[in-house]
């Protein structure tokens, strides 16, 4: 139930997030969704991707310090209030949450959430009938 | 050969080699009548404490010839280091330098077991430094096969040492380093090769880096140590203990001295080490100061060797940092970032003056496979090394976390400094 997302470490100096997409778009890679974590010396990109293997394989290639982690990602309506009513039940089951972001479409709104315990995290969603996606239905 | 035998066969050639400059080399001669001192008051090594000291600036003030007790009819080769500030040093050679310095080298391949099976790759630079064609002589007169690779093409280098199933690798530990990261870009892993020992020397290296060869290339790898104002590689060598690099000290006489006052430090205490070359005729230098900092062993080694023996250089007494007033050795850095297995063996020391305070800031770089993606994990690693360099070095230092392949590689001596402060 869970998705692939691939992190690279950049440092901050410009043009970097650049060479990423660069690298992407030459292996046909498209990029479904991404973020920018920051430092004041270097930043995490995160991304979602439409082929993990190939652009993990690619981006270190091009000399970048590239990861692989599990993250949740669900579908909510595209209205005031969606989202605040899933974090509500994460909250209550003491789901504590690393980092998450956004993104929303239409009537649709994405979030991709990495939680400490995944495991339990999905459990709480699915309890509470949260439209989880998979790499299919994403 | 027991001690007391060594130091007798020393003592009568000091007094052979002392005869020799006080008649061929002016500078020498000058010196010793200044200080009152004639050839007939040199009879033991003991009596070694009463020459005076040669510096590396001496053999710049005296460029090119001027301390070569040969003419240069008796000369056949010359060499010379870099010269990266004033006159570069040039040594001159004579027939019987060579024969000694090939003989020298020899042993050190000897005592790392190469036998005249072995194929060696020199992947030293050929030219006017003398680890080319020093290990290359070397490797020839023990019989064995050399390939005169040399520097700057790693890849052509990776496919010989494949394709001619080449069993010995002579070069810096730094460009072993690199050829075993090389390896991966070619497809190659260690299995591919069929190398057993490594020659390894011209900078100084660490255990850790040992280790991080030897398991990278499938290898043994072994000091090898050397200076060109002495001869070239083949001044010490380590045997199969790894326990210190027995000098050549029938040819290359070591002394351990206190660098401020110049007094001679018993064995055992670390401080600079000098060097007389007792059977040179080419350019023969009385207590040569190296600036190289060791200490020195006299017991016997359990390999059976009774030579003195070296330990690791720990630094140049030229190449220490003072910062904020302590002193600093790169190679400190170095052990702590290699014992941290989630950074690449290379870093980069910067080194700045932000109002009078000094600053050291120490690049790493990550390995490809990230760590974690997450940012307190991160944040923790570079405090970790932080914390570490704390602890080793007395003085805080900013670390600065590089993606990979980002801090420049070099081929021959590797740069890990870059000192803004004498720029102001």
């Amino acid at each position: 139930m869970t998705i692939k997302q691939i992190s690279v470490f950049l440092e901050n100096k410009s043009g970097r997030i650049n060479d990423v997409t660069k690298a992407l778009a030459k292996a046909g890679i498209n990029m479904h969704a991404f973020s920018m974590a920051e430092t004041t010396d270097f930043g995490i990109l995160r991304l979602i991707v439409s082929d993990v293997e190939r652009a993990i394989v690619v981006l270190r290639e091009a000399n970048f310090s590239v990861v692989q982690t599990d993250v949740i990602c669900i579908s909510c309506p595209n209205v005031a209030g969606s989202l605040s009513v899933i974090l509500e039940h994460l909250a209550d089951k003491n789901i504590f949450i690393e980092y998450m972001y956004a993104f929303a479409q239409g009537d649709q709104a994405n979030v991709v959430i990495r939680p400490t315990d995944l495991q339990r995290c999905l459990e709480v969603l699915q309890e509470n009938k949260c439209n989880v996606l998979t790499n299919r239905t994403l | 050969m027991s001690r007391e035998e060594m130091r007798e066969l020393q003592g009568k050639r000091l007094h052979k080699l002392v005869d020799l400059v006080y008649h061929n080399t002016p500078f020498y001669r000058n010196k010793l009548q200044e200080m009152d001192i004639t050839p007939d008051d040199i009879q033991t090594i003991d009596d070694i404490v009463k020459l005076p000291f040669t510096t590396k600036q001496d053999l710049r003030d005296n460029y090119p010839y001027g301390l070569q007790a040969a003419s240069l009819q008796e000369i056949v080769r010359v060499h010379a280091s870099s010269g990266t500030t004033g006159n570069p040093t040039v040594v001159g050679y004579t027939r019987r330098d060579l024969e000694i310095w090939k003989e020298a080298t020899a042993r050190c391949l000897a005592a790392y077991g190469v036998s005249r099976d072995d194929v060696f790759s020199v992947g030293y630079g050929y030219g006017l430094f003398t680890g080319g064609l020093g290990l290359h002589y070397g490797v020839e007169h023990l019989g064995a096969t050399v390939i005169p690779t040399s520097t700057g093409n790693t890849e052509k280098h990776l496919h010989l040492l494949r394709d001619l199933k080449v069993t010995g690798l002579a070069c810096t530990p730094s460009y072993a380093l690199y050829l075993a990261e090389a390896m991966d870009k070619y497809g190659l892993t260690k299995e591919d090769l069929h190398l057993k020992i490594g020659a390894f020397g011209a900078e100084p290296w660490t255990e850790n880096m040992r280790k991080e060869i030897e398991d990278k290339l499938g290898l043994q790898a072994y000091n090898i140590y050397g200076l060109s104002e002495i001869s070239g590689p083949g001044v010490s060598y380590e045997c199969s203990c790894k326990c210190g690099s027995h000098i050549c000290e029938d040819h290359f006489y070591p002394e351990i001295i206190d660098p401020e006052t110049g007094r001679v430090l018993p064995y055992g205490e670390t401080g600079e080490l000098v060097f007389t070359t007792l059977t040179k005729t080419g350019m023969p230098l009385l207590r040569y100061r190296t600036k190289d900092l060791t200490s020195l062993i006299a017991d016997p080694c359990a390999c059976g060797r009774t030579n003195v023996r070296m330990t690791r250089i720990i630094g140049r007494s030229d190449d220490m940092l003072i910062i904020r007033g302590i002193n600093v050795f790169p190679s400190q850095v170095e052990s702590v970032i290699l014992e941290m297995k989630e950074f690449e063996p290379q870093y980069m020391l910067i080194v700045d003056r932000q109002g009078n305070l000094d600053t050291l800031e120490v690049q790493v770089e990550l390995r490809k496979e990230l760590y974690s993606d997450e940012m307190g994990t991160l944040l923790g690693l570079k405090k970790k090394l932080a914390d570490r360099l704390k602890s080793v070095l007395s003085i805080s230092a900013n670390v600065k976390l590089m993606e990979p392949n980002s801090i420049p590689r070099s081929e021959g001596k590797s740069k890990h400094v870059i000192d803004y402060r004498k720029l102001k």
